[in-house]
């Protein structure tokens, strides 16, 4: 069995600051098995998008950051990388796609270019031509209407809901064995949210992808994770299967949090604990979700 | 029903070098005194246009706005500013940085001369425990407020010049989900204890099902549709109001439930 | 204040700036006490210790009539500070009040105050305060009237983006709809804003305004003999290199000193105020 294409085990970060050391996380372990959609939801300030910055190896050059912990992509341990090796990984077996689409993409190039430069990164050799039409066949794979106008364009001409697309073609462009999405289309209006997230889970699915989903927002991560980590204040509370979280909720924070969010069924505003004792109660992990695939 | 503020035949027009942009086109609605009125759509629906109108930032190139009967002038009198007043979407912006709590709090009460110079201090007080903060909170600076306590200063500043109507321009969709909930709860009940009328202006559906009285729907400046909040859930009229209550994303088994019906219905239109 | 030591701490470069300018301040405060011949800084001349190689008790050397090169240092410091205190003293306000005022009235006052600043920054500093002081009296007053000129327009510059930026924040629209008045909202909310950003280019221009001050006594239009002055003690010296090089060496070695270490402190403070680039 191959090894799980992700796995994070005791992960521990922590920064100093003029007020002394703080304590970003402490100690998290998750898996991401191959094709797996795996999501890590919490609140701002859980630690959830400096775990995403690790994975990408982004954090590792700043001096005032103390990682701890292992983080295995395809079996191999970050930490013996050297920078220059995983900077090839970003890119080409890693990417990624951010909150705000359209200021991901610079302004000042044509969607073709940038196009060319991400396929560069894993065929250094390939040709403009090649690389164009490449690209018009990944974006018209993300039901992006012209593809040869849009490669002609600015990000500043496209909407929103275009750019997000463009981005989903770029980040599944060099067949990434996983894809770190941070709350992908937030930035963007709830319907054109929600057809990017069934385009963006469409194309995984097909590509046999797998997903670290970093989101603040229940509603997304159920529509779109098979499996969910539950992350509070640095610290994983819980961990289940998507269907499994949503049916049974079991961790106080989890509970808090769900019940805290308003229903179009109605019910009113219930009343809430933003901070309780009880957020800190011991990790909960549901049946059906222990171990990643290949450990021994 | 006579309305505490009434929009009639109001256009707005933006001129942005040679094109003319048409932000609210044609829009008629009344504010009943009391209620909580969402106004919803997304990007380019008009609705941040409407509220600014609202507020008298700008006034509305065609068309009335009406205070208690009296239409409104493009230059508003101090009297109607403090009737009217904000609680902004992002309130690490909407505090300055550079000034105390106290301070963003004290200065509605000097502009419209409320209670005396010495009594100030004791009215910043009190409506720092009436949005739920200890009082001595007006001495500390917003960079050192959590995002939920700073959202609950600027609700304070916008009741502080005794205000009648406050318009909430997505007031919590920069806060956490369990943030959220708590600073709904806390406008529901300061709207029942000093009578406000709240404007609601948002994106967020499930929000405005558990909030609003009355529903106004936008699109490109248009006023799609517009009745009580169960009326729109249950029986939306419009397109696109449905295609809006779909697109949330939910969590329950119920909503989806909800959400399929809603659906159907088009699907069987088209 | 914690904040403001760590980052010192953190970067040496920093603290360098910081010492470097304490030493210049401290000098140029106690030049009385410390100066070994403060009566050098007039019209002295002791021709038995006349163009002496530094050597006990002359730290710097001596100059052609046998004044202590140290002493002057310290002296022309104190002239050096004060000129460049006065000047943005008077040029800070009134760019920054333009400035202030351009961005956010904005319409035809913005455009008539802002073609002013244009033109004036158009005229290289250097021409600008060499023409006005050819026209006046070469004297400290019109030296300093001089370089006010041309310094108020940066501020101005400087003010303008950030009141226009400033200006789109939330806590404008909230003053505006509270019902503020102009003067409250420019002065009490958006100044404040905009302190650290002028204070660090205060910080920075106070090394320059002595550059340039120095530069106009070198071309021999500012502070006149025997006061003494950095600018005109390299341009004395320079007749004499390479034999007497400590007459131009120390004393260019002290406006080094103090626009590098200005410099330097405006980086720092720029980091501890939390600035943007």
């Amino acid at each position: 069995m191959s090894a799980p294409t992700l796995r994070i085990a005791d992960l521990g970060l922590g920064f100093r600051t003029w007020a002394g050391p703080v304590e970003v996380l402490h100690g998290i372990s998750l898996h991401i098995n191959k094709g797996e959609r795996v999501a890590l939801v919490g609140e701002s300030g859980s630690g959830k998008s400096v775990t995403a910055r690790i994975v990408l190896g982004l954090l590792q050059e700043l001096k005032s950051a103390r990682i701890s912990g292992t983080v295995e992509f395809e079996g191999r341990d970050l930490d013996r990388l050297s920078a220059r090796e995983r900077h090839a990984l970003r890119g080409t077996r890693m990417s990624m796609i951010f909150q705000d689409p359209t200021s991901s993409l610079n302004p000042v190039y044509r969607i073709a270019p940038q196009f060319h430069e991400v396929l560069k990164r894993a065929e250094p050799a390939i040709s403009e031509a090649a690389a164009r039409a490449r690209a018009a066949a990944l974006l018209s794979a993300v039901a992006i209407p012209e593809p040869e106008r849009a490669l002609d364009s600015y990000s500043f001409q496209l909407s929103g809901g275009m750019n997000q697309r463009v981005m989903i073609a770029m980040a599944l462009a060099n067949e990434p064995a996983l894809l770190i999405a941070d709350e992908p289309g937030t930035a963007l209006d709830v319907t054109v949210q929600a057809q990017t997230l069934a385009l963006m889970r469409d194309m995984v699915e097909e590509h046999h992808t797998s997903v670290l989903f970093i989101s603040h927002n229940l509603g997304v991560v159920r529509e779109f994770a098979d499996r969910v980590y539950v992350i509070y204040k640095g610290r994983i509370v819980e961990h289940a299967t998507a269907e499994g979280l949503f049916a049974d909720p079991r961790h106080p924070y989890t509970r808090a949090l769900l019940s805290a969010v308003p229903r179009i069924t109605g019910g009113g505003i219930p009343e809430i604990e933003d901070v309780s004792e009880d957020y800190f109660q011991p990790l909960v992990v549901h049946e059906g979700c222990g171990e990643p695939e290949g450990a021994a | 029903m006579t309305g505490l503020l009434s929009l009639r035949n109001v256009s707005k027009v933006f001129t942005l070098g040679q094109r003319e942009i048409r932000a609210v086109d044609d829009v008629s609605f009344d504010v009943v005194e009391g209620e909580c009125l969402a106004i919803v759509g997304e990007s380019g629906s008009g609705k941040s246009t409407i509220a600014n109108m609202i507020l008298g930032i700008y006034p509305p190139s065609m068309g009335t706005i009406a205070w208690r009967g009296d239409v409104l002038p493009a230059r508003r009198e101090l009297r109607h500013r403090r009737a009217i007043q904000l609680v902004q979407q992002n309130p690490l912006s909407s505090l300055n940085p550079r000034r105390s709590v106290g301070a963003s709090l004290r200065l509605p009460l000097d502009v419209h001369g409320i209670g005396d110079r010495s009594h100030r201090a004791d009215r910043v007080a009190r409506l720092l425990e009436e949005v739920g903060l200890p009082a001595d909170f007006m001495n500390r600076s917003p960079a050192a407020l959590s995002g939920g306590q700073r959202q609950r200063v600027a609700i304070a500043r916008a009741l502080a010049s005794e205000s009648d109507l406050v318009v909430l321009d997505e007031p919590t969709s920069a806060l956490d989900v369990l943030v959220q909930a708590r600073v709904l709860k806390l406008l529901a009940d300061l709207r029942d204890k000093r009578g406000l009328t709240y404007v609601f202006i948002t994106h967020d559906l499930s929000v405005v099902r558990n909030i609003a009285d009355r529903v106004a729907v936008f699109e490109k400046g248009c006023l799609r549709e517009l009745g009580t909040t169960e009326a729109i859930f249950a029986n939306p009229q419009h397109a696109y109001t449905r295609r809006l209550i779909a697109a949330v994303p939910v969590v329950a088994d119920a909503e989806v439930a909800l959400r399929n019906r809603l659906m159907e219905n088009d699907d069987a239109a088209a | 204040m914690k904040r403001a030591a760590y980052i010192l701490v953190r970067n040496p470069l920093s603290l360098t700036g910081v010492i470097l300018i304490a030493l210049v301040v401290f000098g140029a405060l106690f030049a009385d006490l410390i100066a070994p011949f403060p009566e050098h800084r007039g019209a002295v001349v002791d021709f038995a210790n006349f163009n002496k190689p530094p050597e006990w008790p002359y730290l710097f050397g001596t100059d052609l009539v046998g004044r202590d090169l140290f002493s002057r240092i310290l002296y022309a410091y104190r002239i050096s500070l004060l000129l460049g205190v006065v000047v943005l003293a008077i040029a800070v306000p009134i760019g920054v009040t333009i400035g202030l005022v351009a961005g956010y009235v904005g319409g035809w006052v913005e455009y008539v105050l802002m073609r002013i600043t244009d033109v004036f920054l158009s005229i290289p500093p250097l021409v600008l305060a060499m023409s006005m002081m050819g026209l006046l009296e070469p004297t400290l007053t019109n030296g300093m009237l001089a370089v006010t000129a041309m310094w108020w327009p940066w501020y101005t510059r400087l003010v303008y983006n950030l009141t226009r930026s400033e200006k789109e924040e939330g806590y404008v629209l909230a003053a505006e709809v509270i019902g503020a008045s102009r003067a409250h909202t420019i002065f009490r909310e958006i100044l404040p804003n905009c302190v650290p950003s002028i204070v660090t280019k205060m910080t920075l221009d106070l090394g320059f305004v002595i550059l340039i001050a120095s530069s106009l006594s070198f071309l021999g239009l500012g502070v006149q003999p025997p006061t003494p002055d950095l600018g005109s003690m390299v341009a004395d010296g320079a007749k004499y290199l390479p034999d007497s090089w400590w007459l131009t060496v120390f004393p260019g070695l002290a406006i080094l000193v103090a626009v590098f270490g200005f410099n330097l402190l405006g980086d720092a403070l720029r980091d501890i105020l939390g600035v943007d680039q």
